[in-house]
């Protein structure tokens, strides 16, 4: 139990992450992927007459209580295995980032950025509001996610997803190195 | 329902990996971007590898559904949008530390603003929908 509460290491999470895909598959043929399940909830929610929402949702509820236990998951690794603490990243990461004026290492997330104060301000706008519009809109027009290109994709040796893999790095590295610096100044 | 739960339970372990493998710490992911940490490397890598082992596995030995079906892999076609979506999610991604996954896990463990950061993800979803045929693919 003790073990389960300190951090997990790469070489166990990554694996028992891949153990998902043939799990999912031996279940009852389901792909790993989870930027599905927001054209899902579109569909069920605010269709709006779109043909793109026009799918057959209810063979997906599926995805929609993966999910749903995704969010119970975050829940109970918190409330039982202390999940919640400041994260033991490279000290080359901290400096710099101090020095770019985020201020609380004191959880997961930046609490300085990541709250209902902030989000009425334009960085917070920005980073909470504008950021979940292009994971969504991206997603989407990608035609899967980290989950579903990068981890589904790949293992199944489908060259789109390694390309699209490579956009979501190239995606990244541009606003880590050349646009973020900036807003997280604002 | 009952039939749904295996997944619900499955989401819950992923759940729970995603947070205690601390992927969906914003900070590990400025990190990957910077190159400072091989850690989340390391678990797409390797989830990646047990994945291609899995799927080679079934095929090989012609696994079947615990309900006896043929295992069947959607077939990720080619289009622009892999492209022009993926460079705008990598966007995203670097700056809500967070892919669609992770939002999720996010809100379970307390960082209740992020369900304002998943409605927006809905919303471009959304948009994306209702643009679709318009954008280039």
């Amino acid at each position: 139990m003790e073990y389960l509460k300190q951090p997990w290491p790469w070489y166990i999470a990554g694996p028992l992450m891949g153990l998902i895909v043939p799990a999912l598959l031996l279940l009852g043929n389901k792909a790993f992927g989870i930027s599905s399940s927001l054209k899902h909830i579109c569909a069920i929610c605010i269709p709006a007459n779109i043909s793109f929402f026009k799918h057959d949702w209810k063979k997906e509820t599926w995805n929609l209580f993966f999910v749903a236990g995704i969010v119970a998951g975050g829940f109970i690794a918190v409330q039982f295995l202390s999940g919640q603490h400041a994260v033991n990243i490279n000290p080359q990461t901290t400096a710099l980032l101090k020095h770019q004026g985020v201020k609380d290492f004191s959880g997961l997330l930046p609490a300085d950025i990541f709250s209902f104060q902030q989000l009425f301000t334009l960085r917070g706008f920005i980073f909470i509001v504008i950021g979940g519009f292009l994971v969504g809109f991206g997603t989407r027009y990608a035609g899967g996610c980290t989950s579903g290109h990068s981890i589904m994709g790949i293992a199944s040796l489908q060259w789109p997803s390694l390309l699209a893999t490579c956009c979501f790095m190239i995606g990244g590295f541009v606003m880590t190195w050349f646009i973020l610096p900036y807003l997280i100044r604002l | 329902m009952i039939r749904n739960l295996k997944y619900l339970i499955l989401g819950i372990l992923f759940g729970i990996i995603l947070v205690k493998s601390e992927v969906i710490s914003w900070f590990r992911i400025q990190e990957m971007f910077r190159f400072q940490a091989f850690h989340m490397y390391g678990i797409i890598g390797s989830a990646i590898a047990v994945g291609m082992v899995s799927i080679l596995l079934i095929k090989r030995f012609q696994l079947k559904t615990i309900k006896g079906d043929d295992i069947i892999i959607p077939k990720k076609e080619f289009h622009w949008g892999t492209v022009y979506g993926g460079l705008i999610f990598g966007l995203g991604w670097a700056i809500t530390g967070a892919c669609p996954g992770p939002l999720f896990a996010q809100i379970g463990s307390g960082f209740l603003v992020v369900s304002v950061t998943l409605l927006s993800a809905i919303a471009g979803t959304w948009v994306y929908g209702l643009l679709r045929d318009k954008l280039h693919h």
